[in-house]
């Protein structure tokens, strides 16, 4: 008993635990090799650290929620890109444009619309069809990402809105306008995970999902739901982003579904669903951006970036099934 | 005994797992030609210890021999090649390859440039087909064979070396009774050659025909080996639990209530027809019949998992429509399914979310649930149930099969049902639990609830039932009450025998299904 509660103890914490290693070795790395005399603990270098996690970080809490529901989404880059084109367009329309600066709530409401409507579709589909959310997902990736092209052509999509660029880059006790974005994301998905039905039905569903049916638990609206929230959470994601830099290439947010399930994964949460942590998963995304951010400070190319978060991702893998499998042996006594 | 090498002998085998004992010097061996049975209620410690013999666990003490050689198993592969073999109780078939590349998985016969040498598989695995007697050759793929067929191509592994010791594990978990008489017949011949066989099973009246000895673990103990044609069932079973099992006749009567559940010609395409029977309040309904007949076709149907073709279902007198375990749950109806496991929890979670799991909708307060009413509900039916738990967070998947039991079960009388259905009450569930779980059925319609147990273990329907309904093929056979019911009626009728006939072979005990 006391054994399984450490082990517990280390698996909710082993992200926790990865984060500050991460910063120890980078602080005393980075005495030795930096170029920069600042210090990487530097109060105001961490603060940036936030704010740059919280675009990727934003999608990712909500990809833990499709996980744990025992789902996955692909098409939250392309909704991404797709939302920001909404937002920016949408402000020079001559009916917006009139409204002065009543333009950026409503810009803010379609480009959020437009996300949690394309999540919709994800959800509606997989919900009446019963083709795995993988596929779904997959073709609309593909599809949404058409769309951009589309309306975009090759161009970017640029306005800047001076009013939405200040109230972006504002900082509110010290934080940026988008690290609060993340972190009162960050606070509601776990409350509805830990304390709703909805959360504890998505994990029960998650887990198996024929004792959820046997309960009478609606599986289909709680996929569905789940759906729309990510789709929302991506337009949430890039509404943040793009307040500030005014301007979308039809690419932006390509990968971002990859990196999204890195972090999640990352955070504990499992592939096969029934498992996992909001706040593990946040974990993931600082973790991420630490050692983006750490590699740099030491004077790592960044074309190593990824090859070093590639074989972090796969040794944590490796470290967690170690866990497990002594877990499962365990039981079968 | 005396001047007999055992074919496999174990010797002061002792395991330890983290705060567990899992084996406590533990001796067994087994003569050539001998079938000795392995016995013991979940936990322990049998798989352990086979596990040691495979190679999968290393002992803390004590020595494995082959013959007389002294063995360190690292593996069930070498394990094989020392000639030891194991069938185990799920099949691990690779089920879109032919018979032959499963019999040969991993040790195909090749030719030069590492090309398969078809013409040799093809023979030997017809070589192997031919000793075993079966109806299928080399090339069928396993996916078209029966369970029964797809366990013989299991046992067609075993004999890709030949065999000194086999050890079946529970292999006839999913046969049936003309299907078993095959594989009591390879038995035979495996034995006939000087295999030493081990048999790990808890169906007495298997033990019972096919052994020669039968030792019995308890708690990871060595607590004897009897010889078994100079024992008898009880004894056996008060060495596995020390003390023995009731499973007498249900005597025990109350008087009923009014009928809660009544279905008229209820039919289900090919799966069951024309099946009418009332329930009253108060009452056990037993549902007896073989693999097929319908049995857990009608729970399913009467949950809303299945769409009836056909028939009626009245609650409490009026014409209910369930199309989905939403409507049945609404209406009062619940299901304790066959599979625990797979249908009837979330492993992964912990005991009280998965008892509050069909309720915890009405469980709010403001927009979050509320712990003190989940945990109120837990308590009431941790006690009520006595459910063994260190306590609500412990997660399901950690408890024995008897307490997940009655996690489901408090699961449904929370919800104040009308109707418990409960699909093979004590699959799966060890020995000194049955009773536990038998006896909570009497006391619930002792309560008033109107129950229906499915139950593939005669000794079962009959300890718990009230009134059974004997199925064969989709239909209703023939209804007994407790008291004109009789072992030999209820065999004939659960196979379409007419009255009058009598079946070949006496079968008794378990059926299942």
């Amino acid at each position: 008993m006391t054994r399984a509660r450490y082990r517990d103890a280390l698996k909710h914490g082993a992200i926790w635990a990865f984060i500050l290693v991460e910063l120890a070795f980078f602080s005393i790395a980075g005495e030795y090799l930096s170029v920069s005399d600042k210090a990487f603990m530097d109060f105001d270098n961490m603060l940036l650290l936030l704010k740059q996690s919280a675009p990727i970080g934003i999608i990712a809490l909500g990809m833990t929620i499709i996980m744990i529901n025992g789902n996955i989404d692909l098409s939250v880059g392309a909704t991404y890109a797709l939302s920001a084109i909404v937002l920016l367009d949408s402000m020079t329309w001559p009916a917006l444009q009139a409204m002065g600066d009543w333009a950026i709530p409503l810009a803010w409401g379609l480009a959020l619309m437009t996300g949690a409507v394309l999540g919709a579709i994800n959800g509606l589909i997989v919900w009446k069809t019963g083709v795995d959310a993988f596929i779904v997902t997959l073709g609309s990736m593909l599809g949404y990402r058409g769309l951009v092209f589309m309306i975009n052509g090759e161009q970017p999509t640029s306005h800047l809105n001076w009013t939405l660029v200040d109230f972006a880059e504002a900082q509110f006790l010290g934080l940026h306008t988008a690290t609060w974005f993340l972190l009162l994301t960050a606070l509601a998905l776990w409350l509805m995970m830990t304390r709703t039905v909805h959360g504890r039905n998505a994990y029960a569903i998650g887990n198996n999902r024929e004792a959820a049916v046997n309960a009478g638990i609606r599986v289909g609206p709680h996929m569905m739901w789940n759906f729309v929230l990510i789709g929302f959470l991506a337009a949430l994601s890039a509404v943040v982003f793009y307040s500030e830099s005014g301007s979308v290439n039809p690419n932006d947010g390509m990968l971002f579904e990859l990196w999204a399930v890195t972090a999640v994964v990352l955070g504990g949460t499992k592939l096969t669903g029934g498992y996992g942590s909001i706040i593990s998963t946040l974990g993931g995304v600082i973790a991420i951006q630490l050692l983006r951010k750490g590699l740099g400070h030491i004077g790592a190319a960044t074309e190593t970036v990824n090859l070093v978060i590639g074989l972090i991702l796969i040794a944590v893998l490796l470290l967690d099934r170690q866990l497990n499998r002594k877990g499962k042996e365990e039981l079968k006594i | 005994m005396t001047g007999i090498i055992p074919v496999l002998r174990l010797e002061g085998i002792v395991k330890t797992f983290p705060g567990v004992r899992a084996l406590d010097d533990v001796s067994f061996s087994v003569l050539p030609g001998e079938v000795h049975a392995l016995m013991g209620e979940n936990g322990a410690g049998k798989s352990t210890l086979m596990k040691v013999l495979g190679g999968i666990h290393q002992p803390d003490e004590g020595q494995i021999l082959i013959g007389e050689e002294p063995t360190v198993m690292t593996s069930p592969m070498q394990a094989k090649a020392k000639g030891v073999v194991f069938i185990h109780q799920e099949l691990s078939l690779a089920d879109e390859l032919s018979v032959a590349e499963n019999i040969f998985l991993g040790e195909l016969p090749l030719k030069r440039f590492g090309r398969v040498d078809w013409q040799k598989l093809y023979a030997d695995t017809d070589a192997i087909l031919n000793t075993l007697n079966v109806g299928f050759d080399a090339r069928t793929r396993v996916g078209d064979l029966s369970i029964a067929n797809q366990q013989m191509v299991e046992i067609g592994r075993a004999l890709t070396v030949d065999p000194r010791a086999v050890i079946f594990d529970e292999p006839t978990a999913s046969l049936t009774d003309a299907e078993k008489v095959v594989l009591f017949k390879v038995i035979a011949d495996l034995q006939a050659k000087g295999v030493g066989i081990i048999y790990i099973s808890h169906r007495m009246e298997e033990i019972f025909r096919i052994t020669d000895r039968i030792t019995v673990l308890r708690d990871g103990q060595y607590r004897g080996t009897l010889t078994t044609s100079q024992t008898n069932e009880d004894e056996v079973t008060q060495l596995m639990i020390g003390r023995s099992l009731d499973l007498s006749r249900n005597t025990s009567h109350h008087a009923l209530g009014d009928v809660a559940l009544e279905v008229r010609g209820l039919g289900c395409g090919a799966l069951f027809q024309d099946v009418s029977f009332a329930l009253r309040q108060g009452e056990v309904l037993g549902f007896y019949g073989l693999v097929g007949a319908g049995r857990t076709e009608i729970a399913e149907t009467l949950f809303g998992l299945r769409t009836p073709s056909a028939g009626q279902i009245l609650l409490n007198g009026e014409a209910v429509r369930i199309s989905s375990p939403i409507d049945a749950i609404r209406h009062g109806i619940s299901l304790v399914p066959e599979d625990r496991k797979n249908q009837g929890l979330v492993l992964g979670m912990n005991c009280r979310d998965n008892m509050t799991l069909p309720q915890v909708d009405d469980l709010t307060a403001g927009p979050f649930v509320s712990d003190g009413a989940e945990i109120a509900i837990f308590d009431q039916y941790r006690d009520k149930l006595d459910i063994r738990t260190p306590g609500w967070r412990q997660i399901v998947g950690n408890l024995s099969g008897g307490n997940q039991q009655k996690i489901v079960i408090g699961k449904w009388l929370s919800m104040r049902p009308q109707v418990l259905i409960v699909d093979e009450p004590t699959r799966g569930i060890d020995v000194g639990s049955k009773s536990e779980i038998h006896n909570l059925i009497r006391a619930l319609a002792a309560q008033g609830y109107a129950v229906i147990v499915i139950s593939s273990e005669m000794p079962e329907v009959l300890h718990v039932s009230d009134r059974i309904i004997a199925m064969f093929a989709g239909r209703v056979m023939r209804e007994f009450t407790s008291d004109e019911v009789t072992e030999d009626n209820l065999i004939q009728a659960i196979s379409g025998i007419g009255d009058g006939k009598v079946m070949k072979e006496p079968v008794s005990g378990q059926m299942h299904g």
